[in-house]
């Protein structure tokens, strides 16, 4: 076969952090003028395959070799310096300044004395904001633009070097239908320059829209690359979890009870409309939509961190109305927050202080904490959750990621709640202690716990949940029995494109 | 031998620097100057060290909630020109109840601007140290407060000894005691650290920032009132300025003993080592023979120290472009 020089080519890539190899001999080739997909579950080591071709991690073995010479990056200057490029997923830009300002931050044109060349500046990123054929100037300040258009700056910012790969890390998922045509038409354009593009995406529809080739990763490990038009979703899902996704679940095998939780025609401003659904003890319902489409924002009502503005929560029937977290606890109402380190844990504290935080105001000895119990508590959690952690003294930053989620369900399991909401219960957990976690969850149900899982994962809330609540932009699109969910629907559901029903 | 890597000797520097600086100090002091080890002189550094002492037990609580009191030294002027004032006029046990109502006041107002309005700390208790002090003078009128009667009972509490004890020493001991339990073992302790640690995640755990907040204030406005009225006790009669200063000497002192000005790190116990670690350094600067100003240079660079050893041994490198 008669193929183009690569102008990227990362050989045997060895990563590895205590306790873990993160990438475990990596190799990938990006060819000059192609969209090159790469993908794999969360955790999977996409990410430190990015930080290693930003300069930001040094590989342990192997090399990195930019249009046939091996290179050594320390650092994202130098990555950029050879051509590089990152465009990223959470915007990294200076808010108070100009677009021009960020597009050249680092590198702002100068004149005399040092100082900056505003003409110059300007002129310069009003050229390249011409060919993104965005609707604002390189003066606009970049607070006053939109999360897409600053997305956009980003992209930008990019296109100020002579960039022989650009890596766009899920660039679409703030972005709108319109907006995301204009990022394609940029990267066909880049394509045509014969720059290499690599496309890190879950969404597979863009995936198979524009993309040549596809590479997987699973757990640290190259699984291999093919042709997109040789593939389809099913083949590729196969290749990042490694068997074939068993899509149908099996009906619960214990008796549902009656309804825990009911929700009717439950507002809260902009974040959610008209939501209503039902959770019976022994259910799992998850529910699955985009970022953004007012899942979480679900969550925090019923757990009294947002206030609704219309509609009814009813809790074993009765109208319940939840100003604050402290009132959902006490009627039984428990969250495991999405951001495990932000808002589940406080890090500087040991594994026992954590579990016990919610309820340290009733495990007392007179008007003093009873440790003791609060160590009987942690015991148990640890047996029953299969907690691996050196004893409950333990500062809980130092636990593994699977581990600290374990912690904080344990923190609320020991609370004997009514209902336990999930909210991506897996995010940033390596696939062993995933596994484990599901199998939890579902082990929790089948002892009449009511309970409700947020995933941004299909796999994962097709594979747990009993009952399917899609969401789209802050509405319920559609409910899924078991049984009645495939891929194809619920991907439909999720995207706007199905009739409300 | 026992061997390090730079790595594992910076983190030991982060950990134990200030310790084992102050250990070598005391050595070489104790060897320049026999007098410092005296039992007197250990005595009267203790008993000097009670008032910035027992303030900092109530800095401790508010630092470890994560926020900071720079009020507290014009508080402290506050309450002594108070109770100096009414004692003459409505006798002691009224102008001690007196004050610290109104100390306790300024201290709920803070409390209330930083725990529920949730403004920055820094600035609000900034702007206090300079409201309070206009509100000292214009209570006072500018003039020295003096009590009349210099056999008052009133003198007990800066001037008498229990047991051969001195009563400061005692009244330190005491609340350091007490506000030592209460942080480390009372469920409103343990939330102290939780809101201070992660803010976020306490309130995701039902637990109320604003309340734990509003009384850690309350009670480092208690410390300030107690600190005032050992001050006022001792001298029976002050000027408007007496706790001028006090501020960064408690927080060189807090942070000495090791809390984090992050929030979330530190305890009662490790404050007091913090104080009497400071209490020392400045007696034994001044039997060198240097300037007693001076002490307020060296203030400053132990806070300066202190900081960045804390934050050395955090991220295990002495300087660090990221954070």
């Amino acid at each position: 076969m008669n193929t183009p020089t690569p102008v990227l080519r990362l050989e045997n890539i060895v990563k590895t952090f205590p306790g873990v190899r993160a990438l475990d001999g990596v190799s990938l080739s990006v060819l000059p003028g192609e969209v090159h997909a790469l993908m794999g579950e969360n955790g999977a080591g996409k990410s430190t395959l990015m930080k290693v071709l930003g300069g930001i991690h040094q590989p342990d073995e192997g090399q990195v070799i930019v249009n046939e010479r091996p290179v050594v990056m320390n650092g994202p200057l130098e990555a950029k310096a050879l051509g590089i490029v990152f465009i990223h997923q959470e915007l990294s830009l200076a808010e108070e300044l100009s677009v021009a300002e960020n597009v050249y931050l680092g590198e702002l044109p100068t004149k005399g004395f040092g100082r900056v060349d505003w003409h110059e500046l300007y002129q310069k990123t009003d050229a390249i904001l011409a060919k993104l054929k965005v609707g604002f100037d390189a003066k606009t300040l970049v607070k006053d633009l939109s999360i897409a258009n600053q997305q956009m700056v980003e992209i930008a910012r990019a296109l100020t070097v002579e960039a022989k790969v650009v890596i766009f890390d899920e660039p679409t998922a703030s972005l709108t239908d319109a907006e995301k045509r204009v990022l394609f038409d940029v990267i066909s354009d880049l394509q045509a320059n014969d720059v290499g593009v690599v496309y890190i995406s879950h969404r597979m529809e863009e995936i198979f829209k524009i993309t040549d080739r596809i590479s997987v990763l699973r757990d640290g490990q190259y699984q291999g690359s093919v042709a997109t038009k040789d593939t389809d979703e099913e083949g590729v899902t196969q290749m990042m979890i490694g068997r074939k996704l068993d899509l149908t679940r099996k009906e619960s095998n214990h008796e549902l009870g009656k309804i825990a939780l009911e929700v009717r025609n439950l507002s809260s401003g902009k974040a959610f409309n008209d939501v209503s659904f039902q959770v019976r003890s022994g259910e799992v319902v998850g529910f699955y939509g985009l970022v953004g489409a007012g899942r979480t924002e679900i969550a925090e009502t019923l757990f009294g961190l947002r206030n609704k503005s219309s509609g009814e929560i009813l809790l074993n029937g009765e109208v319940i109305d939840v100003k604050s977290p402290r009132d959902a606890i006490e009627k039984g109402i428990s969250l495991v927050p999405e951001d495990r380190k932000g808002q589940g844990l406080v890090l500087g504290m040991n594994c026992r202080d954590n579990m016990t935080l919610p309820q340290v105001d009733d495990i007392t000895a007179g008007p003093f904490v009873a440790e003791g119990a609060e160590i009987a508590i942690f015991d148990q959690y640890r047996d029953s959750l299969d907690i691996r952690t050196p004893g409950w003294k333990q500062d809980v930053g130092n636990l593994s990621g699977g581990n600290q989620q374990k912690i904080v369900i344990a923190k609320w399991l020991s609370m004997k709640p009514n209902v336990l909401i999930v909210d991506e219960p897996t995010r940033g957990i390596d696939v062993g202690s995933k596994s484990e976690i599901h199998k939890l969850l579902r082990k929790l149900a089948s002892k009449g716990l009511a309970v409700i899982v947020i995933s941004s994962e299909m796999p994962e809330v097709m594979h747990v949940s009993d009952r399917i609540v899609a969401m789209y932009s802050g509405r319920v699109t559609r409910t899924f029995e078991c049984g009645e969910v495939t891929e194809d629907n619920l991907v439909q559901a999720i995207s706007g494109v199905s009739k409300l029903a | 031998m026992l061997r390090l890597s730079k790595d594992e000797a910076i983190r030991f520097l982060g950990k134990q620097g200030i310790l084992a600086a102050f250990v070598i100090f005391m050595l070489v002091f104790a060897l320049a100057e026999a007098k410092f080890i005296s039992a007197d002189n250990v005595l009267s550094v203790i008993r000097s060290s009670a008032i910035i002492g027992v303030m900092a037990l109530g800095v401790t609580f508010v630092v470890v909630s994560g926020n900071l009191d720079l009020s507290i030294g014009s508080m402290m002027s506050f309450s002594t020109i108070v109770v100096l004032d009414l004692h003459d006029k409505i006798g002691p046990v009224l102008a001690i109840l007196a004050m610290f109502s109104l100390t306790l006041l300024l201290g709920a107002l803070i409390g209330f601007l930083v725990g529920y309005l949730r403004l920055n700390s820094l600035i609000v208790t900034l702007g206090m140290l300079s409201a309070i002090h206009g509100l000292t003078l214009t209570y006072s009128g500018g003039k020295n407060m003096d009590i009349s009667d210099k056999s008052s009972w009133f003198s007990f509490f800066g001037q008498d000894s229990v047991m051969g004890i001195p009563v400061p020493i005692l009244i330190f001991a005491l609340l350091a005691a007490l506000l030592g339990i209460i942080l480390s073992k009372t469920p409103f302790g343990r939330k102290i650290y939780a809101v201070g640690g992660n803010g976020t995640a306490a309130t995701f755990s039902g637990i109320s920032r604003s309340k734990t907040v509003f009384f850690c204030y309350l009670i480092s406005s208690f410390c300030v009132a107690t600190a005032g009225l050992i001050q006022a006790s001792r001298s029976l009669g002050s000027q408007n300025t007496v706790g001028q200063g006090l501020e960064l000497e408690v927080l060189a002192a807090v942070i000495l003993g090791g809390a984090s000005l992050l929030g979330g790190a530190g305890t009662i116990a490790k404050t007091v080592v913090g104080v009497l670690m400071l209490g020392f350094i400045q007696n034994g600067l001044l039997l060198m023979g240097l300037q007693f100003y001076v002490q307020f240079v060296v203030t400053w660079v132990i806070i300066i120290l202190a900081v960045w050893l804390d934050i050395a041994g955090k991220r295990g490198k002495l300087w660090s472009p990221l954070a």
